[in-house]
């Protein structure tokens, strides 16, 4: 009998061993539960917070004084990083008591990361999310600990408020956008100066892709540059072109059924299989990018690269990596014979309700949509502004102001559908599900016929698990 | 019953070497805490408790996640938690298995697990095939006696201490389109550039070629020490029988090597079914799918489109092909003994 007793207490132990090792979540990117109030913790009384930021009545006195850490899993475009960094701990100053820690990931690894930690219940506080449909059920309401709930949802497009909230949910607040972005061209000026063509869109407003398609094909010639024209290697940046060409993928902004093959989808399809096939874009991105996102973004960098469809996001690292080499610009997005449009998109910074400090959460969010705080955030970020209010007064921003006010024309020609296949989450299953299978086109892999079949049976499927 | 330090004496110099000390006094700590133990659950049992520590590991991140896998394998919905996970019965073997023509993956409705299968068997045969002949060749040569052979052994070697990671990325720097080294040095010898990772062929090709070049040097020391097993008296023997050096190989040193050969075989052709890391940096799949991989497929199918299901019984299908690969290997080596 003593040995039993003695074996079990040894497993016991072994158990409480393993129970007391650190969560199996990497440690960077987990969210801890609060620290333990230490006795050093506690705010001097010289650290008493200004008036402004008293805690509510609603805050025990206890949890006042409590040290608390928020967690933010984040990832860089380019230096919004160390911009977001600054401000916090503008923030971190004025509130003592909380500190703010930001773990920042790879983008390709950041649904891989926040997936497993947000099912399993121990996601960061805060995180910053690009899929928005992705994590709905799993936000934190913001609703109760904002200081004016309704001026706040004002100051949102609704169409993104929408995206984080399930079919069910009208009201729910559970995060803002940290930027809008908008797709578009960028152009090398200096190749079109030395080849000696005029910049198309100098002179006409409407400038049809066949016309910028032929105009860089000339300048790549003349100036001998291996490349005419690239496309990030992604379905978002596909949709815009193909909506323009009148492709159409819902009849009606509410439907779950898509339909693939339209003239529409296929005129435009077959224009970046015609590149690949002329030979006048960079193979690495939609034939050597495997199964993921690529973009051209280095090609162009490298003066490599006449007209480069990508992003407003761009313009902060070409902004620093370019520099002076030579004269680059944004210009309109191309017409198709339905018109044209760039792509929404955005980032947004959303709470998740597994966090321990709801209160904090808030008062963090607060902070960072006030509109001077988002202001530098989006002029120092080179970043399309996400609130009502500011996209009125407008932002300055300190380099690349031409380029950033071209792409915020283009938020006001972009078509209903393209918000609804960005906000949509069945939007997220044929972002990756089209490039996949354009790829697959390109490289011969499928005919185009049998693409849009593969897509569409997917869509289909999707579509049905959706109705389940 | 013996307490575990004093079940053997211990020897002089143990004793008086000064560096040991701090161990043996840990030693001794540790038998106040052993030895107790051991007469509570008798010697014989206390193989048991030195395991358990591994055993536990080994159940908690290797068997229960392949009995959880079994279960995803039969439920749906894009939930990583199973409570929120539907269960849909053998629906996703059956749409694996739903096919037109199982050499067309165009025409089945999981298309690219097929690729995947079919891009492994390729890689499979022709990775394992080449792998084999290198090592063997570079054996042959390494066990010869030439001046600088342990020079050669470490450098033959040396791939095999690279993480696979770093050998992707060494490669890729080689054989980019556009800035590769490779393709530098043909434009300024006058040729044209060579999309090495661009075309299927090609890409298939230069997989394979830096898996054997990355894995070779650990068959080939598994090879050279088959190789200095072999009685120099069998050489001898043959020669004083008149039999030339290819008779020599073929009729001593292949047959006396082939139980070596049988160990190379069955972990080369693991290895290779579980292809994934490498090719993953080198290529991810592309072009097109051109070399998507069964594991990367399962990866894929599991972590960008959340099907979690799918990629399940995916593995579960790759765990049975493995299961019968490896009956089949032992049913050879018994066969081999008993011949």
């Amino acid at each position: 009998m003593k040995r039993i007793v003695l074996l079990t207490v040894v497993l016991v132990a072994l158990f409480a061993l393993f129970a007391c090792a650190p969560a199996p979540t990497p440690a960077p990117t987990a969210a801890p539960p609060t620290a333990a109030p230490k006795p050093t913790d506690a705010p001097k009384p010289t650290d008493a917070p200004k008036p402004t930021e008293a805690p509510k009545p609603t805050t025990a006195p206890t949890q006042a004084a409590q040290k608390v850490e928020l967690r933010i899993t984040w990832y860089d475009d380019g230096n919004e990083g160390a911009v977001m960094r600054s401000l916090l701990d503008k923030f971190q100053a004025a509130n003592p008591n909380i500190t703010v820690k930001m773990d920042t990931v790879a983008y390709a690894d950041l649904n891989k990361i926040l997936q497993p930690q947000v099912e399993s219940g121990t996601p960061p506080d805060l995180a910053r999310v690009t899929d928005l449909a992705r994590f709905q059920g799993y936000f934190l309401d913001l609703r109760p600990n904002l200081t004016n709930a309704a001026a706040w949802e004002a100051n949102w497009s609704p169409a993104f408020l929408g995206a984080l909230r399930k079919p069910d949910d009208k009201t729910g607040l559970y995060g803002f956008p940290t930027q809008f972005t908008v797709s578009g061209p960028f152009i090398n000026r200096t190749l079109f100066a030395q080849a000696g063509v005029p910049v198309p869109s100098d002179t006409k407003d409407k400038v049809t892709w066949q016309e910028w398609v032929d105009a860089a094909k000339k300048v790549a010639t003349a100036t001998k540059t291996p490349y005419a024209v690239a496309m990030d290697r992604s379905g978002h940046r596909f949709w815009g072109p193909s909506l323009g060409l009148c492709a159409h993928y819902v009849n009606g902004l509410t439907e779950t059924k898509f339909t693939i093959d339209t003239p529409g989808f296929r005129n435009a399809a077959n224009m970046l299989i015609g590149w690949h096939k002329d030979k006048i874009t960079p193979p690495e991105i939609w034939v050597g990018g495997g199964g993921g996102y690529a973009a051209g973004n280095t090609v162009f960098v490298n003066g490599q690269l006449v007209f480069y469809f990508s992003g407003n996001w761009q313009v902060g690292q070409f902004a620093q990596q370019i520099g002076n080499k030579f004269e680059w610009d944004v210009v309109p997005n191309p017409y198709g014979d339905c018109g044209s449009t760039g792509m929404p998109g955005g980032a947004a910074l959303v709470a998740f309700k597994a966090s321990k400090n709801p209160k904090e959460v808030a008062k963090l969010v607060e902070y960072l949509t006030s509109d001077d705080v988002l202001a530098e955030f989006s002029a120092k970020s080179l970043f399309l502004p996400g609130s009502m209010s500011l996209s009125k007064k407008g932002v300055t921003y300190p380099s690349s102001n031409k380029q950033m006010n071209v792409f915020l024309k283009e938020v006001g020609k972009l078509m209903p559908e393209s918000y609804y296949l960005q906000f949509n989450a069945l939007g997220q299953t044929l972002n990756p599900e089209m490039r996949d299978r354009l790829s697959q086109a390109i490289t011969g892999e499928l005919s185009l016929d049998e693409a849009i079949k593969k897509i569409q049976q997917k869509m289909d499927e999707a579509a049905a698990a959706v109705k389940k | 019953m013996q307490s575990i330090s004093s079940q053997t004496s211990k020897p002089e110099w143990l004793s008086s070497n000064l560096l040991l000390q701090p161990f043996l006094w840990a030693m001794s700590w540790l038998d106040y805490i052993l030895a107790p133990l051991q007469n509570l659950i008798g010697y014989k049992r206390m193989a048991y408790f030195f395991v358990l520590p591994n055993l536990l590991i080994f159940g908690i991140f290797i068997l229960i996640p392949m009995l959880l896998n079994f279960y995803y394998g039969f439920t749906g919905g894009d939930s990583i938690l199973l409570e929120n996970r539907p269960v849909v019965g053998a629906a996703n073997f059956e749409k694996i298995f739903s096919c037109q023509d199982f050499f067309k993956p165009n025409t089945c409705a999981e298309d690219l697990f097929w690729r995947g299968a079919w891009n492994t068997l390729t890689f499979v045969v022709f990775q394992v095939a080449f792998i084999i002949l290198m090592s063997l060749i570079t054996a042959l040569a390494l066990n010869r006696d030439v001046r600088g052979r342990g020079f050669f052994r470490a450098i033959f070697f040396y791939p095999v201490l690279l993480s696979p990671v770093v050998v992707a990325l060494i490669w890729k720097w080689i054989l980019q389109y556009q800035n590769g080294l490779l393709n530098a040095f043909l434009v300024s010898l006058g040729l044209t550039k060579v999309p090495w990772l661009l075309d299927a062929n090609w890409a298939q090709f230069w997989v394979i070629a830096v898996s054997v070049w990355a894995q070779m040097g650990f068959f080939t020391l598994i090879l050279l020490a088959g190789l200095q097993g072999i009685p120099k008296e069998m050489y001898e023997a043959a020669s004083m029988d008149g039999a030339n050096k290819w008779r020599s190989f073929w009729n001593v040193t292949l047959p006396l090597l082939m139980p070596t050969m049988t160990v190379v075989l069955v972990l080369a052709l693991i290895r290779a079914v579980q292809v994934f890391d490498q090719v993953f940096v080198l290529t991810n799949g592309g072009p097109g799918t051109a070399t998507l991989y069964i594991v990367q497929y399962i990866y894929r199918t599991a972590f960008e489109f959340r099907n979690y299901g799918m990629a399940a019984a995916a593995s579960l299908v790759l765990a049975v092909v493995l299961l019968i690969l490896t009956i089949g290997q032992l049913l050879f080596q018994r066969r081999q003994e008993a011949a």
